[in-house]
Protein backbone atom coordinates (compact mmCIF):
# COMPACT_ATOMS: atom_id res chain seq x y z
CA UNK A 1 0.00 0.00 0.00
CA UNK A 2 2.64 2.60 0.89
CA UNK A 3 4.13 1.40 -2.33
CA UNK A 4 1.30 2.67 -3.98
CA UNK A 5 0.31 5.79 -1.75
CA UNK A 6 3.88 6.78 -2.91
CA UNK A 7 3.50 6.55 -6.44
CA UNK A 8 0.54 8.74 -6.13
CA UNK A 9 2.39 11.19 -4.11
CA UNK A 10 5.01 11.02 -6.98
CA UNK A 11 3.07 11.85 -9.53
CA UNK A 12 0.91 14.53 -8.31
CA UNK A 13 4.31 16.49 -7.20
CA UNK A 14 5.24 16.34 -10.67
CA UNK A 15 2.19 17.67 -11.87
CA UNK A 16 1.68 20.45 -9.69
CA UNK A 17 5.13 21.86 -10.14
CA UNK A 18 4.44 21.00 -14.54
CA UNK A 19 1.06 23.24 -13.68
CA UNK A 20 3.56 25.89 -11.90
CA UNK A 21 5.89 25.76 -15.06
CA UNK A 22 3.05 27.57 -17.84
CA UNK A 23 5.92 28.39 -20.03
CA UNK A 24 7.68 24.88 -20.09
CA UNK A 25 4.09 23.11 -21.05
CA UNK A 26 4.07 25.84 -23.71
CA UNK A 27 7.22 25.40 -25.10
CA UNK A 28 7.20 21.56 -24.94
CA UNK A 29 4.24 21.90 -27.31
CA UNK A 30 5.47 24.45 -29.67
CA UNK A 31 8.78 22.75 -30.54
CA UNK A 32 6.95 19.72 -32.27
CA UNK A 33 4.15 22.45 -33.67
CA UNK A 34 6.74 24.11 -35.27
CA UNK A 35 8.36 21.29 -37.26
CA UNK A 36 4.80 20.32 -38.09
CA UNK A 37 3.05 22.96 -38.97
CA UNK A 38 6.24 24.73 -40.47
CA UNK A 39 8.91 22.07 -41.66
CA UNK A 40 6.85 19.68 -42.52
CA UNK A 41 4.84 21.76 -45.05
CA UNK A 42 7.60 23.08 -46.49
CA UNK A 43 9.10 19.32 -46.83
CA UNK A 44 5.64 17.82 -47.90
CA UNK A 45 6.81 18.41 -51.22
CA UNK A 46 10.90 17.57 -51.27
CA UNK A 47 10.01 14.32 -50.01
CA UNK A 48 8.15 11.55 -51.61
CA UNK A 49 6.45 8.85 -49.47
CA UNK A 50 6.06 5.24 -51.00
CA UNK A 51 2.96 3.02 -49.30
CA UNK A 52 5.40 0.94 -46.37
CA UNK A 53 3.40 -0.53 -43.32
CA UNK A 54 1.48 0.47 -41.44
CA UNK A 55 0.27 3.03 -43.85
CA UNK A 56 -2.01 1.34 -46.59
CA UNK A 57 -2.04 4.55 -49.03
CA UNK A 58 -0.23 7.63 -50.12
CA UNK A 59 0.12 9.88 -46.92
CA UNK A 60 1.25 13.14 -46.88
CA UNK A 61 4.52 14.19 -44.99
CA UNK A 62 2.35 15.85 -42.05
CA UNK A 63 1.01 12.27 -41.69
CA UNK A 64 4.53 10.44 -41.50
CA UNK A 65 5.87 12.97 -39.08
CA UNK A 66 3.48 12.86 -36.22
CA UNK A 67 4.53 9.42 -34.14
CA UNK A 68 8.39 11.15 -34.71
CA UNK A 69 7.04 14.25 -33.02
CA UNK A 70 5.44 12.39 -30.41
CA UNK A 71 8.41 10.58 -30.00
CA UNK A 72 10.31 14.32 -29.95
CA UNK A 73 8.05 15.30 -27.21
CA UNK A 74 9.03 12.12 -24.94
CA UNK A 75 12.84 12.76 -25.65
CA UNK A 76 12.65 16.23 -24.93
CA UNK A 77 10.91 15.72 -21.43
CA UNK A 78 12.97 12.20 -20.98
CA UNK A 79 15.92 14.60 -20.88
CA UNK A 80 14.39 17.93 -19.32
CA UNK A 81 12.56 15.71 -15.93
CA UNK A 82 16.60 14.28 -15.93
CA UNK A 83 17.22 18.35 -15.63
CA UNK A 84 15.15 18.48 -12.80
CA UNK A 85 16.63 15.68 -11.56
CA UNK A 86 20.08 17.20 -11.52
CA UNK A 87 18.73 20.36 -10.79
CA UNK A 88 17.08 18.09 -7.75
CA UNK A 89 19.89 16.85 -6.49
CA UNK A 90 21.47 20.22 -5.89
CA UNK A 91 18.68 21.67 -4.48
CA UNK A 92 18.25 18.16 -2.50
CA UNK A 93 14.49 16.73 -3.07
CA UNK A 94 16.02 13.96 -4.33
CA UNK A 95 17.20 13.43 -1.16
CA UNK A 96 13.97 13.83 0.73
CA UNK A 97 12.86 11.06 -2.38
CA UNK A 98 15.53 8.88 -1.42
CA UNK A 99 15.21 8.55 2.46
CA UNK A 100 11.88 7.28 2.23
CA UNK A 101 11.72 3.71 3.65
CA UNK A 102 10.91 2.02 0.12
CA UNK A 103 13.45 0.03 -2.10
CA UNK A 104 15.52 3.10 -4.37
CA UNK A 105 14.37 0.99 -7.57
CA UNK A 106 10.82 1.48 -6.92
CA UNK A 107 11.44 5.28 -6.04
CA UNK A 108 13.28 5.54 -9.10
CA UNK A 109 10.58 3.72 -11.31
CA UNK A 110 7.91 6.09 -9.62
CA UNK A 111 9.59 9.31 -10.67
CA UNK A 112 10.54 7.96 -14.29
CA UNK A 113 6.43 6.79 -14.31
CA UNK A 114 5.28 10.54 -13.13
CA UNK A 115 7.44 12.03 -16.10
CA UNK A 116 5.84 9.72 -18.57
CA UNK A 117 2.54 10.38 -17.74
CA UNK A 118 3.32 14.14 -17.89
CA UNK A 119 4.72 13.42 -21.43
CA UNK A 120 1.48 11.78 -22.43
CA UNK A 121 -0.54 14.35 -21.69
CA UNK A 122 1.85 16.42 -23.77
CA UNK A 123 1.80 14.09 -26.37
CA UNK A 124 -2.30 13.99 -25.90
CA UNK A 125 -2.46 17.70 -26.60
CA UNK A 126 0.06 17.63 -29.60
CA UNK A 127 -2.11 15.66 -31.17
CA UNK A 128 -5.39 17.09 -30.13
CA UNK A 129 -3.82 20.65 -32.20
CA UNK A 130 -2.72 18.32 -34.74
CA UNK A 131 -6.00 17.28 -34.90
CA UNK A 132 -7.74 20.38 -35.34
CA UNK A 133 -5.40 21.14 -38.13
CA UNK A 134 -6.58 18.62 -39.83
CA UNK A 135 -4.06 15.65 -39.28
CA UNK A 136 -5.58 13.05 -37.78
CA UNK A 137 -5.08 9.23 -37.13
CA UNK A 138 -8.18 6.77 -36.57
CA UNK A 139 -10.06 6.87 -33.46
CA UNK A 140 -9.25 3.86 -32.06
CA UNK A 141 -5.66 5.10 -32.69
CA UNK A 142 -5.53 7.27 -29.59
CA UNK A 143 -6.46 4.54 -27.58
CA UNK A 144 -4.12 2.18 -28.72
CA UNK A 145 -1.15 4.48 -28.85
CA UNK A 146 -1.45 4.97 -24.90
CA UNK A 147 0.52 2.06 -24.02
CA UNK A 148 3.37 2.82 -26.79
CA UNK A 149 3.48 6.07 -25.52
CA UNK A 150 3.96 4.87 -21.99
CA UNK A 151 6.91 2.18 -23.10
CA UNK A 152 8.42 5.38 -25.28
CA UNK A 153 8.36 7.75 -22.18
CA UNK A 154 9.60 4.99 -20.23
CA UNK A 155 12.25 4.54 -21.88
CA UNK A 156 13.80 8.09 -22.81
CA UNK A 157 13.29 8.84 -18.89
CA UNK A 158 14.82 5.97 -18.30
CA UNK A 159 17.79 6.81 -20.65
CA UNK A 160 17.73 10.58 -18.83
CA UNK A 161 17.69 9.14 -15.34
CA UNK A 162 21.29 7.27 -16.48
CA UNK A 163 22.61 9.90 -17.76
CA UNK A 164 21.95 12.09 -14.75
CA UNK A 165 23.14 9.30 -12.14
CA UNK A 166 26.50 10.42 -13.82
CA UNK A 167 26.73 13.42 -14.69
CA UNK A 168 27.94 15.66 -11.58
CA UNK A 169 27.08 19.28 -12.98
CA UNK A 170 24.04 21.07 -14.65
CA UNK A 171 26.62 22.74 -17.11
CA UNK A 172 27.88 19.42 -18.36
CA UNK A 173 24.74 18.29 -18.92
CA UNK A 174 23.77 21.04 -21.29
CA UNK A 175 26.38 19.12 -23.30
CA UNK A 176 24.76 15.85 -22.92
CA UNK A 177 21.66 17.19 -24.37
CA UNK A 178 23.49 18.13 -27.54
CA UNK A 179 25.10 15.05 -27.37
CA UNK A 180 22.15 12.71 -26.98
CA UNK A 181 19.02 14.55 -28.14
CA UNK A 182 20.00 15.54 -31.60
CA UNK A 183 21.74 12.53 -32.58
CA UNK A 184 18.85 10.23 -31.83
CA UNK A 185 16.48 12.30 -33.01
CA UNK A 186 18.16 12.82 -36.74
CA UNK A 187 19.21 9.31 -37.06
CA UNK A 188 16.08 7.93 -36.14
CA UNK A 189 13.38 7.61 -38.30
CA UNK A 190 11.22 9.95 -36.82
CA UNK A 191 11.63 12.33 -40.13
CA UNK A 192 12.32 10.08 -43.28
CA UNK A 193 11.65 6.61 -43.30
CA UNK A 194 14.66 4.05 -42.87
CA UNK A 195 14.60 2.72 -46.47
CA UNK A 196 15.29 6.19 -47.54
CA UNK A 197 18.41 6.47 -45.04
CA UNK A 198 19.36 3.28 -46.98
CA UNK A 199 19.16 4.76 -50.04
CA UNK A 200 21.91 7.51 -48.27
CA UNK A 201 23.77 4.55 -47.21
CA UNK A 202 24.09 1.08 -45.48
CA UNK A 203 25.78 2.48 -42.52
CA UNK A 204 23.49 5.22 -42.01
CA UNK A 205 20.62 3.11 -42.54
CA UNK A 206 22.10 0.36 -39.86
CA UNK A 207 22.89 3.03 -36.80
CA UNK A 208 19.16 4.46 -37.47
CA UNK A 209 17.62 0.90 -37.29
CA UNK A 210 19.40 0.07 -33.89
CA UNK A 211 18.66 3.39 -32.65
CA UNK A 212 16.30 2.56 -30.04
CA UNK A 213 14.69 5.88 -30.26
CA UNK A 214 13.53 4.68 -33.90
CA UNK A 215 11.86 1.69 -32.19
CA UNK A 216 9.95 3.65 -30.25
CA UNK A 217 8.90 6.17 -32.98
CA UNK A 218 8.24 2.93 -35.08
CA UNK A 219 6.12 1.40 -31.93
CA UNK A 220 3.96 4.41 -31.73
CA UNK A 221 3.44 4.80 -35.47
CA UNK A 222 2.02 1.48 -35.40
CA UNK A 223 -0.05 1.64 -32.54
CA UNK A 224 -1.30 4.71 -33.67
CA UNK A 225 -3.24 2.90 -36.40
CA UNK A 226 -4.28 0.01 -34.06
CA UNK A 227 -1.33 -2.43 -35.16
CA UNK A 228 1.22 -4.36 -33.21
CA UNK A 229 4.97 -4.01 -33.68
CA UNK A 230 6.51 -6.33 -32.06
CA UNK A 231 10.39 -6.09 -32.85
CA UNK A 232 9.77 -2.45 -32.16
CA UNK A 233 7.76 -3.54 -28.54
CA UNK A 234 10.72 -6.14 -28.12
CA UNK A 235 13.24 -3.87 -28.63
CA UNK A 236 12.08 -0.81 -26.33
CA UNK A 237 11.45 -2.83 -23.72
CA UNK A 238 15.07 -3.85 -23.99
CA UNK A 239 16.46 -0.62 -24.08
CA UNK A 240 14.29 0.31 -21.14
CA UNK A 241 15.49 -2.21 -19.11
CA UNK A 242 19.27 -1.43 -19.87
CA UNK A 243 18.80 2.21 -19.31
CA UNK A 244 16.93 1.76 -16.01
CA UNK A 245 19.76 -0.85 -14.60
CA UNK A 246 22.15 1.36 -15.57
CA UNK A 247 20.50 4.34 -13.71
CA UNK A 248 19.44 1.85 -10.76
CA UNK A 249 23.14 1.21 -10.80
CA UNK A 250 24.19 5.00 -10.82
CA UNK A 251 22.34 5.68 -7.33
CA UNK A 252 23.51 2.89 -5.93
CA UNK A 253 24.96 4.60 -2.42
CA UNK A 254 27.74 2.34 -2.47
CA UNK A 255 29.14 4.11 -5.37
CA UNK A 256 28.42 7.55 -3.72
CA UNK A 257 26.26 9.11 -6.09
CA UNK A 258 25.51 12.42 -3.98
CA UNK A 259 29.45 13.38 -3.09
CA UNK A 260 29.19 16.41 -0.93
CA UNK A 261 32.43 17.82 1.27
CA UNK A 262 32.78 16.95 4.92
CA UNK B 1 18.94 1.81 25.15
CA UNK B 2 20.78 3.51 22.69
CA UNK B 3 18.50 4.95 19.74
CA UNK B 4 21.70 5.58 17.33
CA UNK B 5 24.80 3.67 17.17
CA UNK B 6 27.34 4.50 15.21
CA UNK B 7 30.47 2.23 15.68
CA UNK B 8 33.86 2.06 13.70
CA UNK B 9 32.53 4.22 10.14
CA UNK B 10 35.44 4.37 7.80
CA UNK B 11 34.41 6.73 4.37
CA UNK B 12 37.08 8.36 1.78
CA UNK B 13 36.35 10.04 -1.33
CA UNK B 14 39.25 8.89 -3.78
CA UNK B 15 42.90 9.01 -1.39
CA UNK B 16 40.99 11.77 0.95
CA UNK B 17 39.57 10.27 3.75
CA UNK B 18 37.25 11.56 5.56
CA UNK B 19 35.58 9.30 8.66
CA UNK B 20 38.22 7.30 10.35
CA UNK B 21 36.94 5.44 12.59
CA UNK B 22 34.22 7.31 14.16
CA UNK B 23 32.11 5.58 16.61
CA UNK B 24 29.12 6.94 19.12
CA UNK B 25 26.07 6.15 20.75
CA UNK B 26 23.25 7.84 21.76
CA UNK B 27 20.72 6.82 24.43
CA UNK B 28 16.86 7.21 23.75
CA UNK B 29 15.31 10.81 24.49
CA UNK B 30 18.69 12.16 24.38
CA UNK B 31 19.79 15.63 22.67
CA UNK B 32 23.08 15.52 21.29
CA UNK B 33 25.18 17.70 19.39
CA UNK B 34 27.56 16.87 16.74
CA UNK B 35 30.46 19.95 17.31
CA UNK B 36 33.00 20.46 14.13
CA UNK B 37 34.62 22.71 12.52
CA UNK B 38 33.97 23.11 8.60
CA UNK B 39 35.37 20.37 7.23
CA UNK B 40 35.21 17.54 9.66
CA UNK B 41 33.21 15.33 8.42
CA UNK B 42 29.96 15.94 9.37
CA UNK B 43 28.27 16.01 6.47
CA UNK B 44 29.30 13.08 5.29
CA UNK B 45 28.38 11.20 8.87
CA UNK B 46 24.87 12.50 7.95
CA UNK B 47 24.78 11.06 3.70
CA UNK B 48 25.74 7.37 5.73
CA UNK B 49 23.14 7.85 8.75
CA UNK B 50 20.84 8.88 5.95
CA UNK B 51 21.48 6.08 3.13
CA UNK B 52 22.82 8.27 0.53
CA UNK B 53 26.04 7.16 0.82
CA UNK B 54 27.20 3.68 2.18
CA UNK B 55 30.26 3.43 4.30
CA UNK B 56 32.05 0.32 3.46
CA UNK B 57 33.74 -0.12 7.11
CA UNK B 58 31.86 0.45 10.34
CA UNK B 59 27.97 -0.41 11.55
CA UNK B 60 24.87 2.07 11.75
CA UNK B 61 21.57 1.06 13.37
CA UNK B 62 18.87 3.59 14.40
CA UNK B 63 16.32 2.40 16.87
CA UNK B 64 17.89 -0.89 16.71
CA UNK B 65 17.85 -1.19 12.93
CA UNK B 66 20.97 -1.93 11.26
CA UNK B 67 21.62 0.63 8.13
CA UNK B 68 22.73 -2.07 5.80
CA UNK B 69 20.74 -5.16 6.78
CA UNK B 70 17.36 -3.59 7.19
CA UNK B 71 17.63 0.01 5.62
CA UNK B 72 13.62 0.92 5.07
CA UNK B 73 13.26 -0.05 8.79
CA UNK B 74 16.11 2.08 9.51
CA UNK B 75 15.26 4.88 7.40
CA UNK B 76 11.45 4.85 8.30
CA UNK B 77 12.37 5.50 12.52
CA UNK B 78 14.35 8.70 11.02
CA UNK B 79 13.70 12.05 10.90
CA UNK B 80 15.90 14.21 8.81
CA UNK B 81 16.46 17.83 8.13
CA UNK B 82 19.21 18.55 5.57
CA UNK B 83 21.43 21.20 5.36
CA UNK B 84 20.50 22.54 2.21
CA UNK B 85 16.81 22.82 1.89
CA UNK B 86 14.58 20.40 0.79
CA UNK B 87 11.49 21.75 0.35
CA UNK B 88 9.74 22.40 -3.36
CA UNK B 89 9.76 26.00 -3.52
CA UNK B 90 6.92 26.39 -5.95
CA UNK B 91 4.49 24.39 -3.81
CA UNK B 92 2.52 25.25 -0.40
CA UNK B 93 3.88 24.05 3.00
CA UNK B 94 1.18 21.65 2.91
CA UNK B 95 1.78 20.55 -0.23
CA UNK B 96 5.08 19.92 0.75
CA UNK B 97 3.94 18.31 3.62
CA UNK B 98 1.32 15.92 1.97
CA UNK B 99 4.19 14.71 -0.44
CA UNK B 100 6.63 13.46 2.02
CA UNK B 101 3.81 11.94 4.60
CA UNK B 102 2.67 9.90 1.14
CA UNK B 103 6.70 9.04 1.19
CA UNK B 104 6.27 7.39 4.36
CA UNK B 105 2.90 5.81 3.63
CA UNK B 106 0.63 8.26 5.42
CA UNK B 107 -2.15 9.64 3.06
CA UNK B 108 -5.83 11.06 3.61
CA UNK B 109 -7.46 11.98 6.88
CA UNK B 110 -4.44 10.66 9.28
CA UNK B 111 -1.55 12.55 7.20
CA UNK B 112 -4.33 15.67 7.04
CA UNK B 113 -3.95 15.45 10.99
CA UNK B 114 -0.41 14.69 11.67
CA UNK B 115 0.29 17.64 9.39
CA UNK B 116 -1.78 20.44 11.49
CA UNK B 117 0.12 18.93 14.30
CA UNK B 118 3.40 19.11 13.34
CA UNK B 119 2.81 22.45 11.59
CA UNK B 120 1.16 23.51 15.08
CA UNK B 121 3.91 22.57 16.82
CA UNK B 122 6.70 24.92 14.95
CA UNK B 123 3.78 27.76 15.55
CA UNK B 124 3.19 27.13 11.42
CA UNK B 125 -0.41 26.07 11.24
CA UNK B 126 -1.69 29.51 9.75
CA UNK B 127 1.06 29.58 7.19
CA UNK B 128 0.19 26.15 5.80
CA UNK B 129 -1.39 27.23 2.33
CA UNK B 130 1.47 29.94 1.43
CA UNK B 131 4.03 28.91 -1.10
CA UNK B 132 7.58 27.76 0.44
CA UNK B 133 8.97 30.40 -1.95
CA UNK B 134 7.61 33.19 -0.18
CA UNK B 135 8.59 32.07 3.53
CA UNK B 136 12.21 33.27 5.25
CA UNK B 137 14.65 31.00 6.17
CA UNK B 138 13.46 30.60 9.53
CA UNK B 139 10.20 29.67 8.24
CA UNK B 140 11.21 27.20 6.10
CA UNK B 141 13.49 25.45 8.44
CA UNK B 142 10.45 25.09 10.83
CA UNK B 143 8.44 23.69 8.11
CA UNK B 144 11.64 20.74 7.12
CA UNK B 145 11.41 20.47 10.82
CA UNK B 146 7.67 19.81 11.04
CA UNK B 147 8.18 17.27 8.09
CA UNK B 148 10.23 16.19 9.45
CA UNK B 149 8.31 14.73 12.24
CA UNK B 150 5.09 13.75 10.45
CA UNK B 151 5.96 9.79 10.84
CA UNK B 152 6.72 10.44 14.42
CA UNK B 153 10.84 9.08 13.83
CA UNK B 154 12.49 7.73 16.86
CA UNK B 155 15.57 9.68 16.00
CA UNK B 156 15.81 13.13 14.39
CA UNK B 157 19.20 13.90 12.58
CA UNK B 158 19.77 17.92 11.96
CA UNK B 159 22.88 18.63 9.70
CA UNK B 160 23.31 22.49 10.17
CA UNK B 161 19.79 23.32 10.82
CA UNK B 162 20.46 26.74 11.74
CA UNK B 163 22.98 28.02 9.09
CA UNK B 164 22.14 31.02 7.24
CA UNK B 165 19.35 32.19 9.83
CA UNK B 166 19.90 35.11 11.96
CA UNK B 167 20.25 35.28 15.66
CA UNK B 168 16.80 35.45 16.62
CA UNK B 169 15.33 32.18 14.44
CA UNK B 170 18.72 30.40 15.09
CA UNK B 171 17.86 30.72 18.86
CA UNK B 172 14.11 29.79 17.96
CA UNK B 173 14.94 26.91 16.04
CA UNK B 174 17.14 25.32 18.80
CA UNK B 175 15.01 25.77 21.26
CA UNK B 176 12.53 24.15 19.42
CA UNK B 177 14.11 21.39 19.22
CA UNK B 178 15.37 20.71 22.36
CA UNK B 179 11.83 21.41 23.63
CA UNK B 180 11.22 18.56 21.74
CA UNK B 181 13.17 16.27 22.51
CA UNK B 182 12.20 17.01 26.24
CA UNK B 183 8.58 16.43 25.07
CA UNK B 184 8.07 13.60 23.06
CA UNK B 185 11.58 11.84 24.29
CA UNK B 186 12.82 12.01 20.87
CA UNK B 187 16.47 11.53 20.16
CA UNK B 188 18.30 14.21 18.14
CA UNK B 189 21.63 14.35 16.81
CA UNK B 190 22.03 18.10 15.77
CA UNK B 191 24.92 18.75 13.75
CA UNK B 192 26.68 22.48 14.30
CA UNK B 193 29.72 24.27 14.60
CA UNK B 194 28.67 26.77 16.66
CA UNK B 195 28.98 25.91 20.70
CA UNK B 196 26.51 28.42 21.36
CA UNK B 197 23.37 25.83 19.91
CA UNK B 198 24.53 23.35 22.84
CA UNK B 199 23.45 23.13 26.23
CA UNK B 200 25.80 22.29 28.91
CA UNK B 201 22.93 18.86 29.93
CA UNK B 202 23.22 17.77 25.93
CA UNK B 203 25.31 14.94 24.56
CA UNK B 204 28.58 16.19 22.66
CA UNK B 205 30.39 14.74 20.21
CA UNK B 206 33.14 16.41 18.88
CA UNK B 207 34.28 15.95 15.43
CA UNK B 208 37.32 17.05 13.78
CA UNK B 209 39.06 15.59 10.48
CA UNK B 210 36.95 12.96 10.35
CA UNK B 211 37.72 11.65 13.88
CA UNK B 212 35.81 11.80 17.39
CA UNK B 213 37.65 13.76 19.70
CA UNK B 214 35.44 13.39 22.72
CA UNK B 215 32.15 11.63 22.88
CA UNK B 216 29.94 12.69 26.69
CA UNK B 217 27.83 14.92 28.16
CA UNK B 218 28.76 19.14 27.42
CA UNK B 219 29.32 19.75 30.61
CA UNK B 220 31.90 16.62 31.44
CA UNK B 221 33.91 17.96 28.01
CA UNK B 222 33.91 21.41 29.05
CA UNK B 223 34.52 20.85 33.20
CA UNK B 224 35.47 23.92 34.72
CA UNK B 225 35.85 26.11 31.22
CA UNK B 226 33.55 27.89 29.02
CA UNK B 227 32.34 25.48 26.53
CA UNK B 228 33.53 27.53 23.48
CA UNK B 229 37.37 27.69 25.04
CA UNK B 230 37.36 23.89 25.59
CA UNK B 231 36.61 22.86 21.67
CA UNK B 232 38.85 25.55 20.53
CA UNK B 233 41.71 23.76 23.03
CA UNK B 234 40.40 20.40 21.33
CA UNK B 235 40.21 21.68 17.89
CA UNK B 236 43.62 23.41 17.90
CA UNK B 237 45.51 20.95 19.63
CA UNK B 238 44.66 18.29 16.71
CA UNK B 239 45.19 21.08 14.29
Amino acid sequence: MIYFTALIAIIQREALRYIGQRERFIAALVRPLVWLLVFAAGFRAALGLSITPPYLTYITYEIYIIPGLCGMILLFNGMQSSLSLVYDREMGSMKVLLTAPLPRWWLLFCKLFAGAIISILQCYTFLLIAGIYGIRMPTIGYVTAFPALLVGGLMLGALGLALSSFVKQLENFAGVMNFVIFPMFFLSSALYPLWKMAEAGRLLHDICAVNPFTQAVELIRFALYAQFNLPALGWSLLATAAFLALAIWGYDPARGLIRKKG
Amino acid sequence: MSALRVSDLHYRYGSKVALDGVGFSIDEGRFCALLGPNGAGKSTLFSLLTGLLAAPEGGIAIAGHDMRTQPKAALARMGVVFQQTTLDLDLTVAQNLRYFAALHGLSGRKAANRIDEALDRLDMLERASEKVRALNGGHRRRTEIARALLHRPAVMLLDEPTVGLDAPARAAITNHVHDLCDDTHMTVLWATHLTDEVRLTDELVILHKGKVLASDTAHRIAGDRPLQAAFLEMVGETG
